[in-house]
């Protein structure tokens, strides 16, 4: 069964059509990385795979169920993440906070919960990282906390949002590395957002590329082409190798995904 | 002391304020909403004003002010925050108001004072007993809300994305606060309500990195703060709220202590 199955899928947000009329098919098991400009519509189609958004036309399966349902539970990494940089908690209380952090009552965990918070961080090589005040953590340390609670409930579907933005190159290979481990040792699905292919080029199966309403999904020969990637940002795109490299240039000159860095800083 | 029967209602008023503000302040304090607090006490000093206008007693006009300013603060939600300068007129505007409804009430000077400034030695027996009420009703509902409140405090775009209506908890919260902070004034007044709902909580928040931890030391600070200032008040003859601010502020200025000390001797 595939993991994830959008057929004729179209989606809108605010009147615009963000996608549409797509189709595909990601296998179980699968590491999947979705790029495409901004608002290509990436966090669109996470919230859409979660069923926070309804699709305008077309279904969505998640393990063969809609999404949403209790069946279909995806683990979530929102991209966004309002004021915990100056957190004066420790970790510990930052992952368990998410922990049925729905439910009504006081925030007592029991032993269950406290057994899943450990083994989520046990899993992300955090339990010592989990004592310190997230003030203190780095940008990837916090980022391995945020994996923690997205494993709560052990999903058997990962959607990581823009993981690895404002990393350092050095923290984006290890969170990169860290998922990579995370996903093999529990055999689980993984959807994650980015704007840059490089860090991900031996981590992923297969790509998923949006623009202007398309979808292109496939190895990364497959689509990371000219040919495709003209055809997704509806001008000239250039597409260079070397050293097992790729870039992805605009005909007037500029790196694509520089630009696209820039517009979200 | 305790053989004066105004003495032991100050202490176990000042006991319920003190919790209550001290739990309540700590998700104020972690939700940087500790100006909004500060605010909703302004709001209230229109009504308890406005009600004394009106022969009804100040603490309920103070109660429906802070409760309908905490709804509207809840509704506004994001948008609050960065509008300081939103807040701090309609804390003016209130000042105001209430100044002018003393006025047309042509009298009474120590209503204002006890409003503004507190005046925990002047709890009835009856005021003890509605605040009683409300503090335990405020700390069930408190805890009841807590868990969404926190995942909503700590993680808002994955709480929502777990079905969590952030509108909802950020209205039930600030009419938990209103009541609290309608309790407070009680003790500390419109003016000083800061020293119990948010010296306490931050210096807990400055100890300790753990969330329930935090809450009890909020408590237990405020009751000792509480405590020690109502008898200082008694030994001195100084105003209590005097000094429970006094010891706030001194609790919170020790928790910088041991970043002052030489880094070997907290490693």
């Amino acid at each position: 069964m595939s993991a994830v199955e959008l057929e004729s899928l179209t989606l809108t947000r605010g009147g615009r059509t963000v996608l549409s009329n797509v189709s595909a098919s990601i296998g179980d098991g699968e590491f999947i990385g979705v790029f495409g400009p901004n608002g290509a519509g990436k966090t669109t189609l996470l919230h859409a795979i979660l069923g926070l958004l309804p699709p305008a036309s077309g279904t969505i399966r998640v393990f063969g169920k809609p999404p949403g349902s209790n069946a279909a539970q995806a683990g979530y990494l929102p991209q966004k993440r309002s004021g915990i940089g100056d957190l004066r908690l420790r970790g510990w209380d930052l992952v368990a906070s998410a922990y049925e952090g729905h439910h009504w009552g006081p925030p007592v965990l029991g032993a269950r919960g406290r057994e899943e918070v450990a083994w989520a961080l046990e899993t992300v090589e955090a339990t010592a990282l989990a004592e310190r005040p997230v003030s203190q953590l780095s940008g990837g340390e916090l980022q391995r906390m945020l994996l923690a609670q997205a494993l709560l409930g052990k999903p058997k579907l990962l959607l990581l949002d823009e993981p690895l933005i404002s990393l350092d190159p050095r923290y984006q290979q290890a969170v990169v590395e860290l998922i990579k481990r995370v996903q093999s040792a529990l055999g689980i699905t993984v959807l994650l957002t980015a704007h840059e292919l490089n860090p991900l080029l031996r981590f992923m199966d297969r790509v998923l590329y949006l623009g202007h309403g398309h979808a292109a999904l496939g190895s990364t020969e497959e689509v990371i082409t000219s040919e495709v990637l003209s055809r997704l940002y509806d001008a000239p795109i250039e597409v260079l190798r070397f050293n097992g490299r790729i870039v992805v240039v605009a005909a007037h000159g500029g790196a694509v995904e520089a630009e696209a860095h820039r517009h979200d800083a | 002391m305790l053989e004066y029967d105004f003495m032991r209602t100050a202490f176990a008023a000042g006991t319920v304020v003190a919790i209550v503000a001290g739990a309540v302040g700590y998700f104020l304090v972690l939700r940087n909403l500790a100006f909004a607090g500060h605010a909703l006490s302004h709001v209230g000093f229109a009504g308890a004003t406005g009600a004394v206008l009106l022969g009804v007693a100040p603490f309920w006009g103070l109660l429906i002010f802070t409760i309908a300013g905490g709804v509207g603060m809840g509704l506004l939600g994001d948008q609050l925050r960065g509008r300081d300068i939103a807040v701090g007129i309609i804390l003016s505007l209130s000042l105001g108001l209430g100044v002018l409804f003393l006025h047309l009430y042509t009298s009474h000077a120590t209503q204002a004072t006890a409003l503004l400034f507190g005046n925990v030695l002047g709890v009835s027996p009856e005021n003890l007993r509605d605040m009683v009420v409300l503090g335990v009703i405020t700390l069930i509902l408190l805890t009841a809300i807590a868990r969404p409140l926190i995942f909503a405090t700590l993680d808002p775009e994955l709480a929502q994305a777990k079905g969590v209506s952030l509108r909802l908890i950020a209205v039930l919260f600030l009419v938990i606060v209103a009541v609290a902070v309608a309790e407070a004034v009680q003790v500390v007044g419109i003016l000083l309500v800061f020293a119990l709902m948010v010296g306490p909580a931050a210096a807990a928040l400055r100890c300790t990195t753990r969330i329930r931890t935090g809450i009890v030391l909020s408590a237990v600070l405020g009751v000792a703060e509480t405590w020690a200032g109502i008898g200082l008040a008694y030994v001195t003859d100084w105003p209590p709220s005097s000094w429970i601010t006094l010891l706030s502020a001194l609790v919170y200025g020790l928790t910088y202590v041991p970043r002052l000390l030489p880094r070997a001797a907290h490693g």
